[in-house]
């Protein structure tokens, strides 16, 4: 079966049902793909307040979120397939979907890629011993205690301590499992230290820093897990029944690559523009795809501010708006402790970024985060942020750092000071 | 006693004729050719006998994966001919049973002049075996067959007729085949004894009580010897070899269109790299001789080994994520050839020691085991009236699965409903799994059978609806937790 649309949305996440919407508003024929039974993304098994602070200037729990963002996008117009999984390309604005009804081909005059980012499993950490079943990762485990009502250990080692690992917690002790150890390589626990305070004292999970699992004991049910100590190379063994992989996200990129479109290195990301747009025209992406991760409220944000960019795309305005006569962006780089930025080009004359902010992912803690920005040899801005770079999240600079740049220079680098 | 699948409780009564020890490929392939024999015009009774909780689950579902020619065997030996007939019957059969195979070919790649200059030996040698594709090529050809080969290839011997091949669907096959003939496959039954009874039968003592057999064929793997010795022989000793593997994103399935072999040389055996029959790349494996028959698990020793060598045949492939490691044991013994040992007074047959060529030359021991028995005096033959073989379902990358398939999906949305996600496994086909003559125990089985978690995510999206699909089948619980 053939359909024809303006917008084809993969993925009713935030960033994917929050772009949807918008456009459906502008008065496009949106079409969104979601591959799950329910359209929401990851917030529908993350059963914890918190959601929708910077979207919808409210807080809610993951599930009413996903709810309500789905909702909005099928009241703006978009009409919202679900168990319809896009399993390729069929041309430059063209996929092919598997639904129960059948096999589409969806034609549209734009895609916004809205895939989203999972969390590597312990085969991609590449953690030896033995394969028991019992090893999960947050998304596995929240799919099966939240949606599915299942049963986990009652004993669990987790792995990572950023926002994510807390909430596998969360998730865990509403499992009847007790958190016998959390685990960071990072000297220091990768949250806000309003979470992990409380956290440590109301939970009363023991956090292992500078501390990797090397090991999985266990042949037919998880026995022990095997930590170093990354300091002193000591090994220990703790006991426990369950592991649960958390953080270190890879983003679901895989229909990206298939189109051959630009990608980034330290991200596994597609690279993006400010306006969002990827190396082929017609084609964006959004949310967590492009910033593995941030929250679900800034993936949501990401979907918001694509919409003027589609529609400019679509209106044959796009060229205009870029203000270089076609010309390429400005590419954006980021010095170690980051690992990627994103956006990846800066094309000038196309307005902010998403919250007029650029994302950076640091591999180091910085108490004091003196941010410099050069170009061509040049310093084009030096400042220090009020907020500290904290490895397993996503550190933040206003775009405004990037204003004095030359429009016509080389690439702009990112480091600190 | 009658046929079908027994997975717990007392064993049935009664004598069957024919006992074969051990459900991996090569004792399914020898319950599957003795089910659908006669002899004096009544068909053989067969019990296939695996103490594991499914067939498949030792040697047969961690190797390397490949239908080889039989170019490197040693010449001469009963291994070399048996790969060589068992190369031709299999290829055949997996046509006719939709066992998926896909003829890449092979590149032994030399990057000394040691390797180099055993080339032409190792043509010759083929030769000896009966194969005569082999061609030696300068590098220029190697880079030209393999483009994401790392630099210092000196040059290179092509092996067209090597194939890569599911081994979860080819012992699968032979097992829902035997079973269709009638044969009975007793899971979860290890055998710990054997007494003669008489000059007739033999009484195999197990964990679920006693089995009466006319014969008894061993085809126990890793624990062929130790069956061998119930029968009072000290022939060979099964030394377990781990091999680890290292799978990688279908993303790399590009970097590597054929296998890519090392050239045996005083340096070690190197590793291979291996499209997998499931569109994925796999690099290893290593070898490393253990004491224990068990241990399966990985080693920070072997990860480490195998991304040194990666990164060095094949650089682009290490930027893939990994999304499986596992470890095979190989049955190595003493010895230079499989041991195939008949025992006419004890009615009793041997097939042990068969290493990672076993896959290939499954069909081949089938037909020899036949051929030793009639020797003992169990003169079978052919049935008239047999069952097709199955229509196994195809789990292969390069051919048409459910999702694709508008006619199927039109005949029943399950097979448009996507669950798995990265394997694109459908529910169709898990419910089909389910549902099969031999239906999966765990989910490991169920993956041997579909792809369902196999994938990228390890089940980050799926995990949870495909054990909810498992859990709705009694008796199929017990590992999924």
């Amino acid at each position: 079966m053939n359909l024809t649309t303006d917008v084809a949305v993969v993925g009713g996440g935030p960033s994917g049902l929050t772009a949807a919407a918008g456009l459906a508003a502008a008065g496009l024929r949106v079409l969104v793909l979601d591959r799950e039974r329910e359209a929401g993304g990851i917030p529908r098994h993350s059963d914890h307040t918190g959601y929708g602070l910077r979207d919808l200037r409210t807080v809610m729990t993951g599930p009413a979120y996903a709810r309500l963002l789905a909702d909005r996008a099928v009241e703006a117009g978009a009409l919202v397939r679900t168990s319809a999984m896009v399993t390729g390309w069929a041309g430059e604005h063209a996929l092919d979907v598997t639904t129960p009804e059948g096999r589409l081909r969806v034609d549209a005059r734009a895609v916004v890629l809205a895939t989203g980012a999972r969390e590597r499993p312990r085969t991609a950490r590449m953690v030896p011993g033995d394969r028991p079943p019992g090893v999960l990762t947050t998304g596995q485990l929240q799919n099966v205690v939240h949606l599915h009502h299942g049963r986990v250990g009652t004993r669990a080692v987790v792995v990572g301590a950023e926002l994510v690992s807390w909430s596998a917690v969360l998730t865990l002790r509403e499992a009847g499992c007790r958190t016998v150890l959390m685990t960071s390589e990072h000297a220091r626990a990768e949250s806000y230290a309003a979470f992990s305070v409380p956290g440590r004292a109301v939970l009363r999970v023991p956090v292992a820093t500078a501390t990797r699992v090397v090991r999985i004991n266990g042949r037919d049910a998880v026995e022990s897990v095997e930590v170093e100590d990354l300091r002193t190379g000591e090994r220990r063994t703790v006991p426990c029944d369950t592991v649960v992989f958390t953080g270190d996200w890879v983003p679901d990129h895989e229909l990206a690559r298939a189109a051959g479109l630009a990608m980034d290195p330290g991200s596994r990301s597609p690279v993006v523009d400010n306006t969002l747009a990827t190396s082929r025209p017609g084609v964006f992406a959004v949310g967590n795809l492009v910033h593995p991760v941030d929250t679900a409220d800034v993936a949501a944000l990401d979907g918001r501010h694509v919409v003027e960019h589609v529609l400019a795309h679509l209106s044959g305005h796009a060229s205009e708006l870029s203000g270089l006569d076609g010309r390429a962006g400005i590419p954006l780089r980021a010095e170690a402790p980051f690992r990627w930025v994103s956006p990846g080009l800066v094309r000038p004359g196309a307005g902010a970024p998403p919250r007029h902010r650029i994302l950076l992912w640091p591999d180091e803690h910085r108490a004091v985060a003196r941010v410099v920005v050069t170009q061509d040899g040049r310093e084009v801005a030096r400042r220090t942020l009020p907020w500290p770079v904290s490895p397993g999240r996503v550190f933040r600079v206003p775009s405004s750092l990037l204003s004095g740049a030359d429009p016509r220079g080389g690439p702009i680098t990112i480091s600190l000071g | 006693m009658n046929g079908g699948v027994s997975r717990s409780g007392p064993l049935p009564d009664g004598t069957v004729d024919v006992a074969v020890v051990g459900g991996g490929v090569v004792g399914a392939a020898v319950a599957r050719e003795l089910a659908g024999r006669e002899a004096d015009g009544r068909a053989l009774s067969v019990a296939l006998v695996e103490a594991r909780s499914d067939v498949g689950d030792g040697t047969s579902k961690a190797n390397t994966a490949i239908l080889h020619t039989g170019f490197d065997a040693t010449p001469g030996t009963l291994e070399s001919r048996l790969v060589r007939r068992g190369y031709e019957l299999l290829g055949g059969y997996a046509e006719r049973a939709g066992i998926p195979v896909e003829r890449t070919g092979a590149v032994l790649v030399a990057w000394t002049e040691e390797e180099l200059a055993a080339l032409p030996a190792l043509a010759d040698k083929a030769v000896k075996n009966g194969y005569r594709e082999c061609e030696t090529v300068g590098a220029d050809e190697v880079y030209r067959l393999v483009p994401a080969l790392g630099p210092g290839a000196l040059g290179g011997l092509t092996v067209p007729g090597e194939s890569i091949i599911c081994p979860w669907t080819t012992t699968l096959a032979f097992a829902t085949e035997a079973l269709a003939r009638g044969a009975g496959v007793l899971l979860n039954t290890r055998v710990e004894g054997a007494q003669r009874d008489g000059g007739e039968e033999t009484v195999l003592l197990t964990n679920r009580g006693p089995l009466r057999a006319r014969w008894v064929v061993n085809a126990a793997g890793l624990g062929s010897d130790a069956v061998d010795r119930l029968f009072g022989h000290e022939r060979f000793t099964v030394t377990p070899r781990r091999g680890e593997l290292l799978v990688f994103d279908k993303m790399a399935r590009p970097l590597a269109n054929r296998i890519v072999l090392p050239v045996p040389s005083s340096r070690g055996k190197g590793v291979l790299i291996s499209p997998t029959i499931y569109g994925n790349v796999m690099l290893g494996p290593t070898a490393e001789d253990l004491r224990d028959r068990a241990d399966t698990s990985t080693s920070e020793e072997g990860f480490a080994f195998l991304v040194d060598k990666g990164l060095a045949l094949m650089p682009e492939l290490l930027k893939e994520e990994v999304t499986a490691s596992y470890a095979g044991l190989r049955a190595a013994t003493e010895h230079g050839d499989y041991q195939v040992h008949l025992d006419a007074a004890q009615r009793y047959l041997v097939l042990g020691g068969i290493r990672s060529t076993g896959l290939t030359s499954s069909m081949a021991l089938a037909e020899h085991a036949a051929g030793l028995l009639a020797e003992a005096g169990l003169v079978t033959s052919v049935r008239g009236q047999l069952p097709e073989p199955p229509r196994m379902p195809n789990i292969g990358e390069a051919f048409p699965r459910p999702y694709m398939c508008d006619d199927l999906i039109a005949s029943d949305p399950a097979y448009g409903t996507v669950v798995c996600f990265c394997e694109r496994v459908t529910a169709g086909e898990i419910r089909d799994a389910l549902a099969s003559p031999l239906p999966p125990a765990d989910i490991d089985g169920l993956r041997r059978r579909t792809r369902a978690m196999m994938g990228r995510c390890q089940g980050f999206f799926c995990g949870a609806e495909v054990g909810r699909c498992l859990a709705l089948v009694p008796d199929s619980v017990e590992e999924s937790r």
